[in-house]
């Protein structure tokens, strides 16, 4: 059972072999620290000569993007990743792709900003990710993995669900996640689709008349003002579907909890420390991790405002979830923001001292 | 005699292309985009690729292109399809994949996707309308204008000091060691526009082939924004932008091996 045996390696690793292993065809990149490793293991791996899958580093970031933009309109598994300043340069492709509803996979392993920043860990792309972070109503469909398990197993979900919804999807994981070794199961091996089985699935793709079928054209471009407003509605009806749907979290220690902390991908595994020491001094406290961040487990933080005396947002960033936390309690119960910045991590004992002196 | 009558006794000589549909273009009375497609279109039958063809639009006057040429077509943020067209032949290897630019979209904003689409030897073709202008948004200043000539972003002429130089950017992909075939063309006459069609012809060919990137340059006119006649822009294009974009063949390694 080759499949399953239990290896040790880094995030960015992880993200290339189940890359690999769940039927990618094409994968566009461009270096940038701290993900280089998911570039590198792919031209390592050289997948071209046994799944067949493209491996191309591109000439920036604004190039891989509408490489991947290219492929997605063919119908193809395609992906790229990349760090902040890198996904700041992909945001006018990302728009085109969610406008034109195109599936594709763009993982951010986070770094601290603004501008060039820092090459540690962050989750200052949170706005980004989860409110559009390009031009124009949308919305990605955002993964957060909190383990290199999660981001061997996010690749093949996010794929799943961009092409359930022909929308692209994230993976947005942090500095850490990408960085640090853990061992982990890789996903089984999922053959490639052939040509046939892509046309008979996206037969909306431009994959050439075969069969002398009526042109596929692919364009988010539509100057009638009427029209375009028929497709913004229809879309936005896609996002309500994936809200209603889709909303992915783990609860840890909630069930007799008078605090919560919200918090996802690196910060939620601080918050299971700070909750560890936490209890052990008597303060009952317990954790949502959302899993998907867009769209955000808005209805279970509600329900959480109810049952608890305050929440606490911890995130590797000056306080952007927060605002989705605030926006679900309506006010019901206290909301603090705890974060650190500049790509410094939070340590569990500085998140119990906040806990103790917000609430 | 009606229409079916001369059909039937085999007297027609000329008829369009039938991928070129019926929608009415919203091109210029006088510009060239309208015999460059016919061209591509009847390129593509002739070598009965319609079935295997995926064509990329720019951000410029073609961006409709997919309205008129009926393959399937990809719409590209500005400047971009050359980098779409890499992934899309990369992954449909058998396909004939080619990118329909302008001169401000290929020349200025995508010269970084242009070159290195070009210098991989991406086996994809590029047709690249060289009008001198950017027609769509109203006719400003690109980076092919020529010095001296006046448009609406430099309304006293091209200079220098304030502008920089004309771009010959089919000079420059011709010193690449990615590409095969790169020419110059223009459709201002009945001989040009033969020329540019075996040159189309030629550049697909080698795509398909697998010899490496294309570029085939139409320099072309902009009446409405030369505020010219259709006619006098012709005339004003022989006698000023071929001066500056010499026509011919820059660069064939195809035919070699």
């Amino acid at each position: 059972m080759a499949d399953q045996e239990i290896t040790l390696m880094k995030g960015n690793e992880a993200i290339a072999h189940a890359a690999i292993r769940c039927g990618c065809d094409g994968y566009f990149g461009y270096p940038i620290t701290p993900q280089s490793e998911v570039l590198e293991t792919l031209a390592e791996q050289k997948p071209w000569e046994t799944t067949g899958m493209v491996v191309l580093q591109a000439e920036s970031e604004v190039s891989s993007i509408n490489m991947v933009y290219g492929g997605a309109c063919t119908g193809k598994k395609v992906m790229t990743s990349s760090s902040s300043p890198g996904v700041s340069l992909m945001q006018e492709g990302i728009s085109y792709m969610a406008g034109a509803e195109l599936p594709a996979l763009i993982v951010n392993v986070m770094r601290g900003g603004p501008g060039l920043g820092t090459i540690q860990p962050s989750q200052s792309d949170y706005f980004q990710a989860c409110k559009g972070g390009g031009h124009g109503d949308y919305h990605l469909i955002v993964l957060a993995p909190a383990s290199v398990q999660e981001m061997a197993d996010f690749v093949d979900l996010a794929f799943t669900l961009a092409f359930r919804y022909r929308n692209p999807a994230m993976i947005l994981a942090d500095g850490a996640i990408g960085q640090m070794m853990e061992k982990v199961v890789l996903p089984p091996f999922k053959p490639r689709r052939t040509e046939e089985e892509i046309i008979k699935e996206c037969p909306w793709a431009t994959t050439g008349r075969i069969g002398g079928r009526k042109p596929n054209i692919i364009t988010s471009l539509e100057l009638r003002s009427e029209e375009m407003e028929v497709i913004n509605l229809r879309i936005q009806a896609k996002y309500r579907e994936i809200e209603a749907k889709e909303v992915r979290y783990e609860e840890f220690m909630l069930d007799d909890a008078e605090y919560a902390i919200v918090a996802f991908g690196s910060a939620a595994r601080i918050a299971k420390k700070s909750i560890e020491i936490a209890r052990s001094q008597g303060i009952k406290v317990g954790l949502l991790r959302p899993i998907t961040l867009w769209p955000f487990p808005t209805e279970e933080v509600k329900a959480l405002a109810g049952r608890v005396k305050g929440i606490l947002s911890l995130e590797i960033n000056a306080g952007q979830m927060v605002e989705d936390i605030r926006l679900a309690v309506e006010g019901k119960v206290p909301v603090r923001h705890f974060g650190r910045l500049g790509g410094i991590i939070p340590d569990p004992d500085e998140v119990v001292e906040v806990l103790k002196s917000s609430f | 005699m009606t229409r079916e009558e001369i059909i039937e006794k085999g007297q027609v000589v000329y008829k369009k292309p039938t991928l070129l549909n019926d929608t009415p273009m919203h091109y210029c009375p006088g510009c060239s985009h309208g015999v460059v497609h016919k061209l591509v279109s009847e390129v593509i039958e002739e070598m009965g690729m319609t079935d295997k063809t995926i064509a990329i639009s720019p951000v410029g006057c073609a961006v409709f292109a997919y309205k008129y040429i009926d393959v399937d077509w990809q719409e590209a943020a500005h400047g971009r399809a050359p980098a779409l067209a890499s992934a899309t032949k990369r992954l449909w290897p058998d396909r004939l994949v080619f990118t329909y630019q302008g001169d401000g979209d290929l020349a200025c904003i995508g010269t970084a996707e242009t070159i290195h689409a070009l210098n991989r030897a991406e086996n994809i073709t590029i047709i690249f309308i060289n009008n001198a202008i950017y027609g769509m948004t109203g006719g400003q200043m690109a980076p092919t204008t020529l010095l001296g000539m006046k448009t609406a972003t430099c309304p006293y002429g091209r200079e220098v000091s304030l502008h920089g130089y004309p771009l010959k950017i089919t000079e420059i992909a011709a010193t690449l060691d990615g590409t095969c075939y790169v020419t110059r063309q223009a459709v201002h006459t009945v001989a040009a526009i033969n020329r540019a069609k075996k040159a189309i012809r030629k550049a697909f060919e080698y795509s398909m082939q697998g010899k490496g990137s294309n570029l085939v340059e139409i320099v072309s006119t902009c009446n409405s924004g030369w505020k010219m006649s259709p006619e006098k822009a012709n005339k004003w294009m022989e006698e000023n932008m071929f001066e500056f974009y010499h026509l011919g063949d820059l660069k064939d390694t195809g035919a070699v091996k």
